[in-house]
């Protein structure tokens, strides 16, 4: 369906990859700690290495978890729009196939939140 | 010469006549299609403006005067309220942030539905539905304009008040409510209509207003609880409004039935979403709560809701299909929403805070199938890493819905340990929505929702800071600017309740009014 007009109505859409200054967003949601309300926004450059988000950024972002300090990054599980995905740490996000508004998370087996609560 | 008898007065019903519908002409040098514009664009059918029935006969002498008698008496009791420090009567001061998030979140929303209401009965050929729309325009900015003046009184002791207009074109969470009723206000009139007349004002209004007002009346606000009840006779006048308006466009043909359908399907969904900020409140905000946000749900929505779609169906028109949705996520949204606004607090122009030991025992009670199991252990974890000084603040931007633009807070339907994803690629880009509801909602529109403000995305393009910064300059602090575009203090309008000056100065005046000190 499309919008109904009085006349032509064709407008840019407003969170282009261009108005981000050469960065691209990457949302990342740690499955079962919805202690964080919400997957977490960030807007990185597409040649940043995808581990040193994970060593450089996620430590700021969900370290407070008690969780986080136990995670096993080798065998945490990651899904890319909820299809299973293998990231390379050592390549760039661009290089692990990461474009501007793409949603990842990660699941960290035996690890669920609060006394189990997924929280 | 004879004597001129007096006319004889007019009836009501002649006088209604004459002064509203009577006020209407047939234009001789311009076309209709040229005066109203707006009228047929959105594939609505009407064939007899005429067949209107006008849901209140009120003219608009009568409607000034007696409006005037109750504003007088609405600004006696507030004058008095202010003058015996009615603040210091609430129940405690965790109330005024409630009262803080209806003057940010809500009152700016009356002033818009002014605007649009205008806009509606401008656009519309018939006499009767024009003059419906120009009261309610005038009660909506009356109403923002005694809610100003009845919370001013707080923004005079407390924090965060001071530029609620401001807040509400920029503060994140604002950006809710906000891009709910721009979302309205860019729709056509009659989508206007179905949109804030019916789907709000008839189907939701009780879950917004109710629980204001009692909230009020059961937390001491005599100021609060007075322009809710000075505003409830024009409440009513809105519900039959939009009843009408509903009847009367899908009496006119068949062909509106869908069309009208999508909308009450949309918009319930939307003005759901924006009732989070409400189940919050009544949940977790009033020290003295009037029901849970369940219990209201219930009430309002499946009961009174339920019968009136049923009284619909012989138009065609089913309830909407969010309904299913909204009673999974009903165990599960205030809480979600208060965990949100507790990880953001540094970031909001309200306070936070945990529930005491009693209110958790009121939450297990009135949740007893989520609360225990999902929530109070979230809490009582952050509650002793509060107490041991190391309360949670996010200092990350949250992903928001491109629809409603809440935070992606809400999880599956049915699964309330899964964050709920939902995706489409539109063009060049991916959209990311909070539930398959506000996707469809995009899907039907999408040129216009990816034109979205989206707070979290314009703080990133550089948008949310105050002139003049330089991102790029050594040591800058995203999250500090983004407080000064916001013109919010940091340490006195965010943060926890417990370290709050609105706490400290509370338990002081209240000392002084009570104590001999």
């Amino acid at each position: 369906m499309a919008v109904a007009a009085i006349k032509a109505y064709d407008f840019p859409p407003a969170d282009s990859m261009d108005m981000f200054h050469g960065a691209q967003l990457l949302y990342i949601g740690w499955e079962d700690h919805l202690m964080f309300c919400a997957p977490f926004a960030f807007a990185f450059p597409p040649t940043m290495r995808f581990g040193d988000v994970v060593d450089g950024v996620l430590p700021g972002s969900f370290g407070y978890h008690p969780d986080f300090a136990r995670i096993d990054w080798a065998k945490a599980e990651w899904f890319k729009s909820g299809k299973p995905f293998a990231p390379d740490f050592g390549k760039s996000l661009a290089d692990n196939g990461l474009g501007h508004k793409d949603v990842i998370r990660f699941r960290t087996p035996g690890l669920t939140g609060i006394e189990g609560s997924c929280s | 010469m004879d004597m001129q008898a007096a006319k004889k007065k007019l009836g009501l019903k002649e006088r209604y006549a004459v002064m509203t519908r009577g006020l209407d002409w047939t234009p001789s040098y311009q076309k209709m299609e040229d005066i109203y514009p707006y009228v047929a664009y959105e594939g609505i059918k009407i064939h007899d403006w005429d067949k209107w029935e006008d849901p209140f006969r009120l003219t608009m002498d009568a409607y000034w005067k007696y409006q005037a008698e109750k504003e007088r008496k609405l600004y006696a009791i507030i004058d008095a309220f202010n003058q015996n420090n009615g603040h210091l009567n609430v129940t405690d001061a965790r109330y005024i942030n409630a009262v803080k998030l209806f003057i940010s979140g809500i009152s700016p929303l009356e002033y818009v539905a002014h605007r649009g209401f205008a806009h509606a009965g401008r656009a519309f050929p018939g006499p009767g539905p024009r003059v419906a729309c120009l009261m309610q325009s005038i009660d909506e900015i009356r109403h923002a304009q005694t809610q100003v003046h009845s919370i001013s009184n707080y923004n005079k002791y407390y924090n965060g008040m001071h530029d609620f207009h401001h807040a509400h074109d920029r503060v994140w969470f604002l950006s809710v409510p906000k891009s709910f009723f721009d979302d309205a206000l860019t729709a056509g009139p009659f989508e206007f209509m179905v949109a804030i007349g019916f789907s709000f004002e008839y189907v939701l209004t009780n879950l917004l207003f109710v629980p204001f007002v009692s909230g009020a009346a059961y937390n001491g606000d005599m100021g609060t609880m007075t322009f809710g009840f000075s505003a409830q006779s024009d409440e009513a006048r809105h519900m039959t409004l939009g009843l009408e308006v509903i009847k009367f466009i899908l009496e006119q043909d068949p062909a509106n039935v869908p069309i009208v359908q999508r909308w009450i399907d949309k918009w319930t969904w939307r003005g759901y979403r924006v009732l989070t900020l409400v189940a919050m409140m009544m949940d977790y905000m009033l020290p003295k709560r009037t029901m849970s946000w369940k219990e209201a749900w219930e009430i309002y929505f499946e009961e009174n809701g339920g019968a009136l779609f049923k009284d619909l169906a012989r138009y065609g028109i089913t309830m909407p299909k969010c309904a299913g949705q909204i009673a999974l996520e009903k165990d599960h949204l205030s809480h979600q929403a208060w965990s949100t606004f507790y990880n953001y607090a540094a970031a909001a122009n309200f306070h936070t805070w945990m529930p005491d030991d009693d209110e958790m025992k009121w939450l297990a009670s009135k949740y007893p199938d989520s609360f225990d199991k999902l929530y109070r252990p979230r809490y009582r974890f952050w509650r002793e890493q509060a107490a041991k000084g190391n309360r949670f603040y996010s200092k990350t931007l949250p992903m928001l819905c491109q629809v409603c633009q809440i935070p992606m807070v809400f999880t599956e339907p049915g699964e309330p340990t899964k964050t709920c994803y939902r995706e489409v690629d539109y063009r060049d880009d991916k959209y990311h929505f909070c539930s398959d509801h506000c996707k469809k909602i995009f899907e039907d529109e999408p040129e216009k929702y990816t034109q979205a403000w989206l707070p979290v995305h314009q703080i990133y393009q550089g948008n949310c800071f105050p002139e003049g910064s330089d991102p790029t300059a050594e040591g800058f602090d995203p999250l500090a600017e983004v407080l000064k575009f916001y013109n919010l203090e940091h340490g006195r309008d965010n943060l926890d309740f417990e370290i709050s000056e609105d706490r400290k100065n509370f338990a002081e005046w209240r000392g002084q009014a009570t104590r001999n000190i």
